[in-house]
């Protein structure tokens, strides 16, 4: 098998063009590699080589984005590489957005996998560790030894079409998609060690960063409840006996949407709970247990609400990804808000 | 208090007329037990298995995992409060028969149940895939309720448990532990200079199914209370719930509880294990705040300088873990917590369902949504076909070839957040 084609992407000042008088420095490609990437080709050994850089100066690249990103993208196509490798920009921040910027589109646009290095305070982490795998760096070009190191292992990897390990393995700024591997200790032995440095004030870094949360505020109160149409969302996985959708006992693919014009009461013969997450021996006997359709519609009766909705939705709350419960509830509003329902009741178990 | 453990190394089971331990064998009389067994009137059937590591076996739905273990010195027996009389144990000498256990299956009681792979790249994921396993394997007599069923699977295999312990009273160990915990005012004298650190258990008693039994005592109806490690190691909590197969902490869970084990590793060279603080997992707000400041109230009264807090289950618990952190840090002592995350079957999702600035410390098992698939097993003992129904399993899991595709979730102690395995992410 040949050798990966490389191409990669530096600025003015790694090309050894000049410094800040230079940042205007228009796109250029040169055969081979050129400054840092003789680095590179060291690292890639026989797997991979250089063979082409495409140099650009910050300030160009930034005050002119869309045309030296596409300037830049052409001559890196020129090249046909398997994978192209932009920086490591370390902390400078012109740079690190033109890596990221860079590296995106290739991928995007051109289908080839790229990847960059920086400091994480570099604000191009921000703007791209989501879309690209950003190697994490010191802050000055003195972590060039490391940073070539990692990315181009990480590179190669990509290169081959491998599965790409967890962060904390392959070197990468986290962006957001958790990913499973073994440690080398054991989970309460890494705790002791943890709380270890903690209490003795030394740094540690926790494996869980906490995440910000989404609160939802409360709606304000129904005006007159005894015109309302209500409607029963239930996360405690009351469905029609035998499941017909087959909602999952736990981290559910989907919602399901029952009629309910002309019940009155659910009884152990025509409903039970798809749940996996509490005994299920009450709600089968009585599922109003937990989706109160008895007492909605004595209510509704008795005219103490307008009506109650022909239609419940349920699913199963237990173990289902927060993104998936979202995509549910947005789905779920939608159709409620179409259908004119004025106020819903959620219950879970 | 001080209890010596025992262990007795154990490289095969087998049948045999006579059950007894010799040259690192358990052999057992299999009619014996079982009649032993089916003195429970709410058991019609018992039949025994062997798994042992490496072999072509799958367990499902498996219930819990027990090891066997015997008093021999000291006060109270092996699960005291269920099997024995309450006293207080976790003194004196316990024998334990090391790399067995005892894995309870049968017919399915609730969804959360889970499965064991004697070998292939499920066993990978199961600390029970590296044990001999005696598999019980109990069916119920007919129309048996799920809490009675529960409870009768639960006592078997204690039952089986304390049988095959009891056969090491008399065996030489192979290798003699010592564990100990001084007072309070002892420990303070002896480590002066040495931080003092608590260790939070947090006890799953969300109840209809998940509940944690302590001395007998349902510790749904407790407050936070406190135990000398070792008493852990005679058995003085034991599982009685079906929560999710992969963070649930089994009897085997409780009894080789992995944190107690990494502090006493430490005691008295790095830090001060003064003891453990056990706490519940109610489903009531006013339980979850009565109980956290409960466990926060303890850790400030023993004086500690920093506590690990562990979880067992997920999504509702998630908010006594982060209550119990945030009181405890309000109180100026430093924790870690141990969890594991359901982000999502692409590892994009949000992980827990609360969150707290001064959680700033986290130990994370795994994130238990990853999918996995298990080859065909050569054989299987239990239920293949509820890989469909249980917590992690969906409908088409079992495939027509035997593999089942699952969740992590589904795999027996796979995301334990007491952290007893290597499993990570990030």
């Amino acid at each position: 098998m040949g050798k990966y084609r490389v191409v990669h992407y530096i600025n003015q000042f790694f090309a050894q063009i000049g410094g800040e008088e230079k940042a205007d420095y228009r796109p250029e490609a040169r055969e081979g590699f050129v400054g840092p990437g003789m680095a590179f080709n060291a690292a890639f050994g026989d797997k991979a080589e250089i063979v082409g850089t495409v140099i650009c100066g910050d300030s160009y690249f930034n005050e002119n984005l869309e045309a030296a990103t596409k300037e830049v993208l052409d001559l890196i196509k020129s090249f046909e590489p398997d994978i192209v490798i932009a920086g490591p920009a370390f902390n400078a921040g012109r740079y690190g957005m033109a890596c990221g910027t860079v590296a995106s589109t290739v991928e995007k646009e051109l289908g080839i996998p790229a990847i960059t290095g920086m400091y994480v305070e570099n604000p191009g982490v921000d703007s791209f560790k989501k879309d690209i795998y950003i190697i994490s760096t010191k802050s000055s070009a003195a972590g060039m030894r490391d940073a070539v190191k990692t990315m181009a292992a990480l590179a190669m990897k990509l290169a081959a079409g491998e599965e790409i390990g967890a962060s904390a393995e392959e070197g990468y700024i986290p962006n957001g998609i958790r990913v499973n591997f073994f440690e080398e200790k054991r989970g309460s032995e890494r705790a002791v060690d943890m709380l270890l440095a903690k209490m003795a004030g030394k740094p540690y870094t926790t494996e869980f960063p906490m995440p910000d949360f989404d609160r939802v505020e409360p709606r304000p109160a129904v005006k007159d409840i005894t015109k309302a149409t209500i409607a029963l969302v239930t996360s405690g996985g009351i469905v029609p006996k035998g499941n017909p959708d087959h909602i999952e006992s736990s981290s559910a693919s989907k919602y399901g949407k029952y009629d309910i014009e002309g019940v009155f009461d659910l009884t152990e013969s025509t409903y039970e709970t798809a749940h996996g997450g509490y005994d299920p021996v009450a709600a089968n006997q009585d599922a109003d247990r937990v989706l109160p359709v008895d007492i909605l519609r004595e209510y509704e009766k008795a005219g103490k609400i307008g009506k109650l909705h022909r239609y419940f939705y349920s699913t199963t709350g237990n173990g289902t990804a927060v993104a998936s419960a979202k995509a549910y509830a947005a789905a779920i509003g939608k159709e409620l808000v179409a259908d004119g329902v004025d106020a819903v009741i959620l219950t879970s178990t | 208090m001080k209890l010596e453990l025992g262990n007795i190394f154990i490289r095969d089971i087998r049948f045999d007329s006579v059950s007894k331990v010799e040259k690192g064998i358990l052999f057992v009389n299999a009619d014996e037990l079982r009649d032993h067994l089916l003195e429970d009137e709410n058991i019609k059937s018992v039949s025994l298995e062997i798994a042992r590591p490496g072999e072509s076996i799958r367990i499902l739905p498996v219930k819990d995992v027990i090891e066997p273990r015997v008093k021999v010195q000291g006060s109270g027996g092996i699960f005291p409060g269920i099997l024995s009389k309450v006293s207080t144990v976790g003194s004196g000498r316990t024998h334990v028969l090391k790399g067995a256990a005892v894995v309870t299956t049968g017919k399915i009681v609730g969804f959360q149940e889970g499965i064991i792979d004697m070998s292939g790249p499920g066993a990978d994921y199961t600390p029970f895939s590296k044990l001999n396993n005696l598999v019980v394997v109990c069916e119920p007599v007919d129309g048996l309720k799920q809490y009675a069923h529960e409870k009768a699977v639960r006592l078997a295999g204690l039952k089986a448990a304390a049988y095959l312990g009891k056969l090491a009273k008399d065996v030489e160990p192979d290798e003699v532990k010592v564990y100990e915990t001084p007072s309070l005012k002892e420990g303070i004298e002896k480590y002066p200079d040495l931080p003092r650190v608590a260790y939070v258990q947090m006890l799953q008693t969300q109840g209809l199914l998940h509940d944690t039994y302590v001395y007998g005592l349902d510790m749904k109806h407790s407050l936070p209370t406190m135990l000398y490690p070792t008493e852990l190691m005679d058995g003085a909590v034991v599982s009685g719930n079906c929560v999710s197969a992969c963070d649930k902490n089994t009897t085997y869970h409780h009894l080789n509880n992995p944190v107690v084990h990494d502090l006493f590793a430490k005691h008295g060279t790095e830090l001060n294990f003064v003891g453990v603080i056990i706490t519940n997992e109610n489903v009531y707000l006013a339980d979850k705040e009565r109980s956290s400041d409960w466990s926060a109230k303890l850790a400030e009264f023993f004086g500690v300088d920093g506590v690990i807090i562990s979880q067992e289950g997920f999504g509702n618990p998630d908010t006594d873990l982060i209550m119990n952190c945030k009181k405890i840090e309000a109180k100026g002592i430093k924790t870690v917590i141990i969890t594991d995350e359901y982000a999502g079957r692409d590892g994009a999702s949000q992980s827990l369902a609360d969150a707290d600035a001064s959680a700033d410390a986290v130990v994370t098992a795994g994130n238990a949504n990853m999918l996995v698939s298990l080859p065909p097993m050569e054989k299987v003992i239990g239920h293949p076909e509820v890989a469909n129904v249980i917590a992690g399993g969906f409908e088409g899991s079992l495939q027509q070839d035997g593999t089942i595709v699952v969740e992590l979730q589904a795999i027996t102690g796979a995301t334990n957040e007491l952290g007893f395995n290597k499993l990570s992410a990030r």
